[in-house]
């Protein structure tokens, strides 16, 4: 109940800023929100299940490529948003076959290699994808649901539902049966092995929801943003997330989303001192990293909050 | 009943278990000993389907277990504690047990049956596995397979650096298990933790079961001929 009524206060609280804040601000909190659905379902894979994907570009940019090569030739938003959302689940089912054939390291870099061969097949096809340069999506393609996506409050509103049902989605998973099948195989697969559980199986469908949400961001990110690119395919796109996670606390429900914040705020208040506004960022996430390893809410919850979802 | 016909086992090239065979009856005790690296680890591993199988057979109540992959046998109640006990450590007592019960989805009723088997375990529900002591961690261990409802468990050393208080605790939950119908497979190193439970032991040596004998009047001498003490 005390988790539910966090998450809950969390969405108002988000819906009040979404209302209260200049464009400017409700423009970035909606980037915000679509980065925190993509670091959502790559936390479901890492910090919940152990896997340390440096492919997650490749399910994001496939579901932005779906959704946005189907607008462009004139598919409805209703029906490009759930087909890049089944972009993203199909390529993370597919590559995660394969790729869990490995662990550690290996699996860390077939991933890679996958994302990256994704990312220059769009290069190459170029003159169909976009390529580097990519294509924008015409506001008369952006209208759905008789919301008007071109506008920041409409714009808005879609991303913070999408967010909704992506966290409430994840805390009921986490704490359900899957979600302690997942924590177990992320502890020891071996004893999870042991105690009657199939980690290929359940790796692999941690990795296909993962990239299930992650279809979906790249979806909406190019349905609200109006902008499709194979620049979304590149390796900046796998660390993002993962940036995300580690810096709100892998393994907690609502780590993701400050994850995402916190980077938001950091890129805007530093490259607003200094043009070195990198260095900034950089000595930050030192920081972080030495004195909260589990990221925020992940010492937050060791230092005391046990109850913290 | 767990039957094992003419097991040979091993690690990939390496051939430990030549023909063993061995019987696991309902209600009784069967006590495996022998000297470190007899392969008295590897009998139960293999058990668990964690070793490769050259030829032979494991059966339970005639279902061949042998060909299933190793997270398909605890579904079929075999229940394994390994020696050193193999927590989630930094995972709590309640998540462990939680763990262990959904692999059979048993109820809240069998975990309300364990914590009473192990009420020490009820106060530290919320406490990180990785921090209880020795004897509280292999109570735990003991709980979790016991989530599974178990009709055979295989326990591997499991009195092993424990203060004889536990280690009464634990003999007293493995005769409570017997009395139930349970089919116990203990693997010992220690003559004095299995003799007051014991129904048959089994002497185990380079791979081979060796002698069996009823434990009940058994005397110093087979210990001496075949573990040396």
């Amino acid at each position: 109940m005390k988790a539910l009524g966090l998450h809950l206060g969390v969405l108002l609280t988000l819906a009040l800023a979404g209302l209260l804040l200049p464009d400017y601000h409700q423009g970035m909190l909606t980037r915000v929100l679509v980065m925190a659905v993509f670091a959502t379902g790559y936390n479901l894979a890492f910090g919940y299940t152990g896997l340390l994907s440096l492919g997650h570009a490749l399910h994001f940019s496939a579901g932005m490529m779906a959704a946005g090569l189907a607008m462009r030739d004139g598919m409805a938003p209703e029906a490009a948003l759930p087909l890049g959302a089944l972009a993203g689940t199909v390529s993370a089912a597919l590559t995660g076959i394969l790729a869990l054939r490995t662990k550690g390291v290996s699996f860390m870099i077939v991933t890679l290699m996958f994302a990256q061969a994704f990312y220059l097949t769009l290069l190459y096809f170029g003159a169909f994808t976009g390529g580097d340069e990519g294509f924008p999506l015409p506001g008369s393609a952006r209208q759905m649901f008789g919301l008007d996506l071109t506008q920041p409050g409409p714009r808005f509103t879609v991303a913070l539902l999408l967010f909704g049902i992506a966290l409430l989605v994840q805390a009921a998973l986490v704490r359900g049966r899957f979600g302690r099948s997942m924590v177990a195989i992320r502890e020891n697969e071996e004893r999870s092995r042991m105690l009657g559980y199939n980690p290929f199986t359940i790796k692999l469908t941690a990795l296909t929801l993962s990239g299930l949400y992650a279809g979906v961001a790249g979806a909406a990110y190019g349905l609200l943003f109006g902008y499709v690119g194979a620049g979304f395919g590149t390796t900046q796109y796998s660390i993002l997330p993962m940036l995300y996670v580690l810096l709100g606390g892998a393994g907690t429900t609502l780590g993701p989303l400050l994850g995402a914040g916190l980077m938001a705020w950091l890129i805007d208040a530093a490259s607003s001192l200094t043009e070195a506004s990198l260095a900034i960022i950089g000595a930050v996430l030192i920081a972080l990293v030495v004195f909260a390893p589990k990221g925020i809410l992940g010492t937050i919850r060791e230092r005391g909050a046990k109850w913290l979802p | 009943m767990l039957q094992i016909e003419g097991l040979t086992a091993g690690y990939g090239a390496v051939t430990v278990l030549r023909e063993v065979n061995l019987i696991a009856e309902p209600g009784r005790v069967t006590c495996v000993m022998g000297r470190n690296g007899a392969g008295k680890t590897t009998l139960l591993r293999s058990i668990m389907g964690q070793t490769t199988r050259l030829s032979g057979g494991i059966f339970l109540n005639r279902t061949p277990l042998h060909n299933l992959p190793a997270h398909e046998v605890p579904g079929h109640g075999i229940g394994y504690v390994p020696q050193g006990r193999r927590l989630f450590g930094p995972l709590t007592v309640a998540e462990n047990l939680q763990i262990g019960l959904m692999t059979r989805s048993k109820s809240a009723a069998t975990l309300e049956r364990v914590l009473t088997l192990f009420p020490r375990l009820r106060e530290r529900l919320n406490q990180q596995a990785g921090t209880l002591s020795g004897g509280e961690q292999q109570m735990l261990a003991l709980a979790r397979a016991l989530c599974l409802e178990p009709s055979v468990l295989l326990l591997d050393e499991p009195t092993e650096g424990l203060q004889p208080s536990m280690i009464q605790l634990i003999r007293d939950s493995v005769t409570s298990l017997k009395a139930e119908g349970v089919a116990i497979i203990l693997v010992e190193q220690r003559v004095e933790a299995v003799l007051s439970i014991a129904d048959t032991i089994a002497f185990m040596a380079q791979g081979q079961i060796v002698e069996t004998l009823p434990a009940q009047g058994i005397g110093p001498e087979p210990f001496q001929r075949h573990i040396g003490i």
